[in-house]
């Protein structure tokens, strides 16, 4: 097989062999049902206590504080339906940005549907949010804030902790979509005044399948999958140890490798984008240049479109993934790149690349050299390049 | 999600480039869909296309089908040329995504807009042929879904 060059760790990442090991026993082992009384549970009951323990403690959060779950996904229903059912006799207003996941977006529009009054808050040509307009958005009947802390596409991270701060201080609950971040760069729940936080396993180097919720203690939101008294009668469903175990390993080495891997990535990543930028004419860096995930690298190449791209990195053994409308299958590039003030024909050549920490320099010209003959070839049978180019010659 | 000729005219497209002074010139699509077809034709006084280009920004499927639709019309009088539908298109390539359908529309469309452009410049009518929409990314929604 053709070596794979993967550059798309945002979508998912491998599960890391000491991961793997530790959670390999509960498939076989001690795969007795951890909420049984025999002593045969005693074990799973355990290590599912102790993968909470990791998973709180990356976050500085109280191990019964953390919830699993089957995924990011369901943590962000949960969050926001659980939040606008408990608080309905308050308001029936939330305030998110355009900028969030499907599993926040498409929560919010079925929200509507159900009768709630949603803010999407604009976010600047580097994606972040305003705060002065987040403070106006606030009103009495708010119930919810709920913005990213990192976005998926273009990398860019926001002001989380201020948001936590005006939220509180108007008196208003502030969850945090952080499965892109989780793991990825610091989060205190505490410090950065987080009251319900989404993470999934998979994007950390954990199993797929899994994820989980943070909710301060104190704070009344119901249960979302109803049954079993699992997870402090919050999450019903029998415990999926293996999952949990292998998420909060992934949480423990997270943690212990971070400082240095953050370091290695953003080294790597501003390498690319000098690359890119000093190589290859007409591109445009999207997200935020230094408020950014330390794994994300995101351009728009002018006159060529993102799956056609795609492709022809995929021959060369490269795996990365675009905003274009082709890979999202509408007619509409990435609701992303569009609040960021993009033009859509300019949208529609997105490319993201996103390292993990055993991406490697060789591999990082290795794509960029190919990148640059893909663009140019690309743009030499394109009309919109053609045409471009024939109005500067006039 | 390609089948094998798609990926070839893909990789492998034939036909690419310009032709200057060219008999006639389409250009189909919008950049806002994130498609642009244009398709050059070289046709003689007998009005056979004796050679063809493209240029197009889009995706795999857009790239193909503008590749295969040249394949198919290279030689043939302007009749015969009119006569190639989205459906052969999609034929000689072996099928397409449902959701690349539209692409092979956009083959058809372009070789209709060059042959107008062609009668246009010749002052002839050229039967069964009608003007080519200016925006066909808007009209396609309602056809296909």
């Amino acid at each position: 097989m053709k070596k794979i060059i993967y550059l798309d760790n945002a979508a998912t990442t491998k599960v890391s062999d000491e991961v793997l090991k530790e959670m390999l026993p509960y498939f076989t082992d001690v795969y007795s049902n951890p909420s049984a009384v025999y002593s045969f549970a005693s074990e799973g009951k355990k290590a599912v206590m102790e993968a909470r323990n990791r998973a709180a403690a990356l976050i500085g959060a109280k191990p019964e504080e953390i919830y699993f779950t089957g995924g990011g996904s369901e943590s962000d229903n949960w969050a926001l339906k659980a939040t606008a059912e408990a608080y309905a006799s308050k308001g029936k207003h939330i305030i998110t940005t355009k900028i969030e996941h499907h599993a926040i977006l498409h929560t919010c529009e079925y929200l509507e549907k159900q009768g709630y009054e949603i803010t999407y808050l604009d976010v600047d040509s580097d994606g972040k949010i305003s705060l002065e307009e987040l403070e106006k958005a606030i009103r009495p009947d708010t119930i919810l804030v709920s913005v990213m802390t990192a976005n998926n596409e273009i990398g860019t991270i926001e002001p989380v902790a201020e948001i936590g701060r005006i939220a509180h201080e108007k008196g208003t609950l502030f969850h945090t979509d952080a499965v892109q971040a989780f793991g990825h760069i610091p989060i205190n729940v505490d410090e950065m005044n987080i009251d319900m936080l989404s993470a999934s396993g998979h994007k950390f180097n954990g199993p797929k399948g899994i994820g989980l919720m943070y909710i301060r203690k104190g704070i009344k939101i119901r249960s979302f999958i109803h049954g079993g008294s699992q997870e402090r009668g919050r999450r019903a469903g029998t415990s999926n140890t293996p999952g949990i175990v292998g998420t909060g390993k992934a949480a423990e080495l997270a943690g212990l490798t971070m400082q240095e891997r953050v370091k290695k990535e953003t080294e790597l990543r501003d390498y690319l984008i000098s690359r890119i930028e000093a190589e290859i004419p007409y591109a445009k860096l999207n997200g935020h240049r230094t408020d950014r995930l330390p794994n994300n690298v995101n351009f728009c190449f002018r006159f060529i479109e993102g799956e056609s791209l795609l492709i022809l990195l995929d021959q060369q053994g490269i795996c990365a993934s675009s905003g274009s409308a082709c890979t999202s299958g509408s007619l509409d590039p990435s609701h992303v790149l569009l609040a960021i003030g993009l033009p859509h024909e300019i949208a529609h050549g997105s490319l993201r690349i996103t390292i993990s920490e055993e991406t490697t320099k060789e591999e990082a010209d290795f794509v960029v050299d190919e990148l640059k003959k893909i663009v140019e070839r690309l743009r030499s049978m394109s009309p919109l390049y053609e045409d471009f180019i024939k109005k500067n010659e006039k | 999600m390609y089948s094998e000729k798609v990926m070839d005219h893909f990789t492998n497209p034939r036909n690419v480039g310009e032709i200057e002074n060219a008999s006639g010139v389409g250009t189909v699509g919008n950049a806002k869909c994130g498609d642009i077809m244009r398709i050059y034709f070289d046709i003689d006084e007998n009005q056979v296309i004796k050679d063809v280009k493209f240029k197009t920004f889009g995706c795999g499927a857009a790239v193909a089908t503008s590749s295969m639709a040249t394949e198919l019309v290279k030689g043939k009088t302007i009749y015969e040329a009119l006569e190639v539908t989205n459906k052969a298109v999609m034929e000689a390539l072996d099928g397409l995504p449902p959701v690349k359908v539209h692409c092979s529309l956009l083959a058809e469309e372009a070789i209709h807009a060059a042959l107008w452009d062609y009668a246009e410049k010749n002052g002839i009518v050229i039967e069964g042929l009608s003007k080519p929409v200016d925006d066909i990314g808007e009209t396609l929604e309602e056809e296909e879904y």
